[in-house]
């Protein structure tokens, strides 16, 4: 029985910073990191293996360099790992990337429970979980963060706006993971010697029973138009001083924009 | 993607197209070979999903209303607004005076708390039938959960987390513009061959319209024929006890790491209470213990629209200035002239917040006490 983790190689966004001067994004030197909140969905994976037996198999769609979020995952304890690379798979939106995923999910059947984080923190959509699921025709539960697994179904904690909801659900299902869920464990010398010597599995576009009019850029509905850097449109009027200064000037400020 | 001003292109190539407006000598091009669909045409109308809670309309449907009016004026279309629940009275008459020409609603024992099977069932079958052009939901948890179940079950685009809407005058499309990358950059995204065209919309930035009494519109029943739909049972609904209220305070003052501890933390609490206002802190304080999560303001804490935004010891990296977007007037108080948050705000003072918040406390008591004799 396999419990399937879903995992995205992304850069490390909180290392990014504007350079003020250009107004651009410094992007030198930045990692390439396994999303954080796909760390916190293998730990899950894992601990439900150690208890309940069977196999954690990590997939992921990227170009090559993707192979090393799957060797942290294998250092952390998956025990096989997928990469689905091909050039057609580029410029899936998330309805491209949740239907590829699914088409190598279900060559990877009997599944148990498919694990995704609540969302990539550089696409930041949160979509390609709950997605996935309608592709594999699955119940999903989103942002969970505590989970019970039992013979034929799941519990799960999800929070919403402002109430936690038990949901349970039939398996085989998808849950994506909350950061607030578990600690993920980190990669032992040992995992990174054995991660070095699982081979990878590598699935392109042919080895998938998959519509090519549906990944890729041709299966992607949404486009990119534009990116630009979010301007702060605010004037802003900076004082030094003393502190006897600085909030008089501010309790006047604020009196004339009525505000007390 | 673009690095430093440059385009490269590579591998990681997810042909976002930013390079080919950035070439001076159009050597990019992406070819997206697009295929034609005419059926577009067939699809027209601006629709809001008005959620609810307890039977009652959540602010964020309101504020949906408000900008799907804008655009179904520009595009002279018809502004739906679609309720599912189990009891209904009265709301959709709400929602025709915040701005709706017609509501459709669904009422349904199953569709009682939200459920992401029923509802997807319940939602798809109303758009397939009635085939809007353009598909609004909030982008709070239910709406996160919902409108990618029914994106896929329609297989078309879904724009996530927008906080800017418009529509392009040449072809009629949806401009949806939402931060990425930790909201440090924007990107605006299109559906151009796909319909409905759908998006989420986060909460406070878009303005709910007046209620006018006076507005007309039509109320319809669907009838939804209730089966199998629910994928999940909701086994039991607890409320997590928000002590705050940050999304709907009008003058927040916040601290960081700058307030030192908990007693930092009490001093602006003084000035929240002195203004009529709220505490709020980044997540510096959250991590060290100081206080509750629920404070929190930010990517990931929340996302708030006051009047007046006053950060106390807070430097302003990204993750908190996306949550600070729709206040009106920011103010920082920090003793680093360099720190981000002064380019982020309105007014900065450079200075100590030990020494500057308890002068702004008594000055601002003397004020009042003034107002009041
Ligand atoms: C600036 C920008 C804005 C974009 N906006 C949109 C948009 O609004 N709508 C849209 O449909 N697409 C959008 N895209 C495309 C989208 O980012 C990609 O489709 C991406 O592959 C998946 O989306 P995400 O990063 O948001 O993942 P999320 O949906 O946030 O990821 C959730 C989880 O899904 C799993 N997962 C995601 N991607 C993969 C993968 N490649 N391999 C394995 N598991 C994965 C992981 O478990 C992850 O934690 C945008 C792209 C860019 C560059
Ligand atoms: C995925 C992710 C999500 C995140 N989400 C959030 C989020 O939702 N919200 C959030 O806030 N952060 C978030 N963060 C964290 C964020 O990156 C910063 O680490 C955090 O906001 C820093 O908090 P701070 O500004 O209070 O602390 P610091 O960055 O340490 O800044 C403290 C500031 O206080 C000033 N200061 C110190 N003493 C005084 C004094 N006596 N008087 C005046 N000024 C003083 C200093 O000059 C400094 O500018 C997130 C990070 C990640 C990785």
């Amino acid at each position: 029985m396999r419990w399937i983790v879903c995992i995205k190689q992304v850069p490390d966004t909180t290392e990014i910073r504007i350079d003020s001067r250009t107004n651009n994004l410094v992007r030198e030197g930045i990692a390439s990191i396994m999303n954080p909140y796909d760390c916190h969905a293998l730990e899950a994976a894992l601990q439900l293996r150690d208890q309940h037996g069977g196999q954690v198999t990590v997939v992921t769609m990227g170009p090559s360099q993707a192979e090393e979020c799957l060797r942290d995952a294998l250092a952390m304890g998956a025990d096989e790992a997928v990469l689905l690379s091909d050039p057609a798979f580029r410029g899936a939106d998330t309805l491209a990337t949740s239907y590829t995923l699914a088409a190598a999910i279900r060559r990877l059947a009997p599944v148990q429970l498919i694990f995704c984080g609540k969302q990539a923190i550089d696409g930041d959509t949160a979509q390609v979980g709950p997605e996935l699921a309608e592709w594999l025709g699955l119940p999903h539960i989103a942002g969970v963060e505590y989970l019970v697994v039992k013979a034929n179904n799941i519990t799960a904690r999800r929070e919403a706006e402002s109430e936690y909801y038990l949901v349970e659900a039939n398996l085989p299902a998808l849950v994506t993971i909350s950061r607030t869920m578990n600690e993920p464990r980190l990669p032992s010398v040992w995992g990174r010697l054995r991660a070095n010597r699982t081979p990878i599995t590598v699935w392109t576009g042919e080895d998938l029973d998959i519509d090519p009019n549906r990944i890729g850029l041709a299966g992607s509905p949404t486009r990119v138009k534009r990116i630009f850097y979010p301007q702060h449109q605010r004037q802003t009027q900076i004082r030094q001083g003393n502190a006897e200064q600085l909030s008089n000037w501010l309790v006047k400020t604020l009196a004339e924009e009525r505000l007390l | 993607m673009i690095i430093e001003g440059m385009a490269i292109v590579n591998e990681g190539c997810t042909a976002c197209g930013a390079c080919v407006d950035l070439c001076p000598v159009e050597a990019i091009s992406l070819d997206l070979d697009e295929i034609p669909t005419d059926e577009t045409d067939e699809y027209c109308d601006v629709w809001v999903w008005l959620e609810t809670r307890d039977n009652r309309l959540e602010g964020v449907g309101l504020e949906l209303l408000g900008i799907g009016r804008e655009l179904a004026d520009i595009k002279q279309e018809k502004l739906v607004g679609i309720l599912l629940g189990s009891k209904l009275e009265g709301l959709a008459e709400k929602a025709i005076s915040h701005g709706a020409d017609r509501v459709w609603c669904i009422t349904d024992p199953a569709l009682e708390h939200y459920e992401n099977g029923a509802y997807t069932a319940a939602l798809t079958e109303l758009i397939n039938q009635e085939k809007p052009a353009i598909v609004l939901l909030g982008a709070t948890p239910d709406g996160r959960d919902l409108a990618p179940r029914v994106a896929a079950r329609l297989q078309t685009g879904l724009t996530a987390d927008c906080t800017g809407l418009a529509i392009e005058l040449e072809t009629g499309n949806l401009l949806q513009t939402r931060p990425a990358f930790g909201g440090n950059i924007m990107a605006t995204i299109i559906t151009p061959h796909h319909r409905p065209q759908m998006a989420t919309v986060r909460p406070q930035i878009m303005k709910a319209r007046p209620a006018d009494a006076a507005r007309t519109g039509e109320i319809l029943d669907y009838p939804f024929e209730s089966g199998a739909w629910a994928l999940t049972r909701i086994l039991s609904q607890e409320d997590t006890q928000k002590q705050v209220n940050l999304e709907q305070a009008d003058i927040i003052v916040a601290g960081g790491r700058g307030a030192d501890g908990p007693e930092g933390l009490q001093l602006l609490q003084e000035l929240a209470t002195t203004l009529g206002g709220t505490l709020a802190v980044s997540r510096a304080p959250v991590e060290e213990g100081w206080i509750a999560p629920d404070y929190q303001v930010g990517q990931t804490g929340k996302t708030v629209a006051p009047r007046l935004y006053i950060a106390c010891g807070i430097s302003g990296t990204i993750q908190h200035l996306v949550g600070i977007q729709g206040a009106d007037i920011v103010v920082a108080i920090n003793r680093d002239p360099k720190a981000p948050i002064f380019q982020a705000a309105d007014y900065g003072l450079v200075g100590d917040l030990f020494e500057i918040v308890p002068l702004l406390i008594t000055k601002i008591r003397k004020i009042q006490k003034q107002r009041h004799q």
